[in-house]
């Protein structure tokens, strides 16, 4: 599962646009965790900020539009080169 | 997937079958796939995450598969059992007169699995109860946070506060002291009486005594309350700071970047549900002692018949794995060694009991509802959970009542709800590609964003 594939074990996803280098085989929940750019994950539907919870699937309070794909939980994903992450999707 | 449009569901499912399907590579799931395959069976597994193992075998990012996971999937792989990963549920039938087949987002193409027989091996959640603040960034759960942590989160450094019950708040502090952070304090509610008889009882689970006094060994230093449990959490924009209540009415406030929260483990039953398998108040699924569930040809395995650990998934997994492949010898064998692990269970159960004091955590505007911010007051004097979703949208969002449901039923005493397809949200490509199963006819939800259907 794990991507050594890119050089010194990191690949490269964009989040909004924005070119972030994670940790290749990391789970894109942790890396946006990581990620001091991204404060909250998403907005709730009364706008207040919010992270991951679970952090295995279960609550969706890291979901994000990847690759397209709206609703994808972040945390049940590996984090791939090229990746396209859209936050409050 | 770049490739691919946007939701671009190919025109038909893919059909696989099985004469045994597994759902879960947990512990339980792995361990019935091989008492299933030496029986002679053909065996697929699906899973949810990327990896087999469970959350209890989940590695580190970089580190490959957990040592003892290795043996048991090498195992499955070499007695030819199929394993689909990162794969997910979301409807399925149990009818024979119809079709007995779960559909499952892949998430490129929906796959129709048709199986004879089925082991349900869906692991469990945490339970999450609300308190002022647990909304912020930075509060997760204890599980939770350690899954993150696994997942390549950097806590190097950071300032972690513990606070819960149960032997998983000792075992990732530990782990978390392991990756750099800081652990500023760790409170389980349980009183200390309790946890230490609970304790001392372990000399009949030797394994379990020596993996006790190794984490107690690793934590050293750091300070753990006992009767105390976090009441409110502060910060502007994610948490900065908790406040610890204790059962001798103390109050104080421990400064913290991160806050695990977790109250335990409830059975992860929703599949098991929604295929008519009946379940107990608590969520636990309904089995004898071969694993059966009240529905013919369906099993069930490890944490959703009641929350037990690693050694009583095992087990269970051999036994429902044996006797879904119709070996009843060996089924039999497998329940004496189970009989011994149950009674860990109960006293499991009775040394982390949630104490009364956590009814009140949540106050009148705290949500409760993180899907939909439906607040507290909004559903306490509500009568079920049914008229929690008419009434307040509570329980209707993406995740499906899967964190509130367990709230309000320890807050509110509500019964569990129906469970409706689909189980999680998938585009509307993939139900249409899926067509409608004898579990989803009444399925008619206009609501939800374009492109996902969120189930009511």
């Amino acid at each position: 599962m794990v991507d050594r594939s890119a050089g010194g074990g990191e690949v490269t996803i964009r989040v909004d646009g924005r070119q972030v280098r994670v940790p290749a085989g990391a789970m894109l929940a942790s890396a946006l965790c990581n990620d001091r750019a991204t404060q909250a994950m998403r907005r709730s539907v009364t706008g207040q900020p919010r992270g991951p919870l679970c952090g295995m699937g279960i609550c969706f309070e890291c979901r994000a539009t990847v690759d397209g794909r709206p609703q994808v939980r972040t945390c049940t994903l590996v984090c791939r080169e090229g990746m396209e992450v859209r936050l409050d999707g | 997937m770049a490739e691919s449009a946007p939701n671009g569901y190919g025109p038909s499912v893919e059909r696989h079958d099985a004469d045994v399907v597994v759902v879960g590579a947990g512990p339980a799931g792995l361990l019935a796939a091989i008492a299933a395959c030496e029986a002679g069976r053909s065996v697929l597994v699906v899973d949810e995450n990327p990896a087999a193992g469970g959350q209890i075998w989940r590695e580190a990012t970089g580190q490959g598969p957990h040592p003892r996971a290795r043996l048991v999937i090498r195992r499955v792989r070499r007695l030819g059992a199929g394993v689909l990963s990162g794969v997910t549920v979301f409807d399925g039938s149990a009818d024979a007169r119809v079709l007995r087949a779960l559909h499952v987002d892949d998430p490129r193409r929906v796959l129709e699995i048709r199986y004879r027989e089925l082991v349900l091996a869906t692991g469990a959640s945490e339970l999450f109860l609300p308190f002022p603040g647990w909304t912020l960034p930075g509060v997760t759960g204890v599980g939770g946070l350690q899954a993150l942590v696994k997942g390549g989160f950097a806590v190097r450094g950071r300032r972690v506060l513990l606070a819960g019950s149960g032997p998983l708040l000792l075992a990732v502090a530990a782990s978390l002291k392991a990756a750099g952070a800081r652990v500023v304090g760790l409170c389980e509610q349980a009183p200390r009486s309790r946890v230490r008889r609970f304790g001392f009882g372990l000399w009949r689970h030797p394994l379990k005594a020596l993996q006790g006094v190794g984490l107690l060994a690793a934590l050293r230093g750091v300070p753990i309350h006992h009767d105390s449990w976090v009441v409110e959490a502060r910060g502007a924009g994610r948490v900065e700071r908790a406040f610890v209540a204790d059962a001798a009415g103390n109050r104080r406030a421990i400064d913290c970047d991160l806050l695990a929260t977790g109250y335990g483990l409830v059975p992860a039953s929703r599949l098991a549900e929604l295929l008519g398998c009946a379940v107990d108040h608590d969520g636990r699924v309904l089995v004898d002692e071969t694993c059966a569930t009240s529905v013919d040809g369906i099993w069930c395995a490890g944490e959703p018949t009641g929350i037990g650990g690693v050694e009583v998934a095992m087990a269970e997994g051999r036994v429902a794995g044996s006797h879904a492949a119709g070996d009843r010898q060996r089924g039999a064998l497998h329940a004496r060694l189970l009989r011994k692990e149950q009674r860990f269970v109960r006293r499991l159960e009775r040394a982390f009991a949630l104490r009364d004091e956590l009814r009140a955590l949540p106050d009148d505007d705290t949500i409760l509802c993180r899907c939909e911010d439906v607040s507290f007051g909004a559903v306490r004097s509500l009568r079920d959970a049914r008229q929690a979703k008419l009434e307040t949208r509570c329980g209707m969002g993406p995740c499906q009542g899967r964190v509130c449901g367990p709230a309000s039923s320890f807050l509110c005493g509500f019964p569990r709800d129906r469970v409706r397809p689909p189980l999680i949200p998938v585009p509307m490509g993939a139900l249409a590609v899926a067509g409608p199963s004898n579990t989803s006819k009444q399925r008619s939800n206009e609501r939800s964003n374009e492109t996902m259907e969120t189930p009511e």
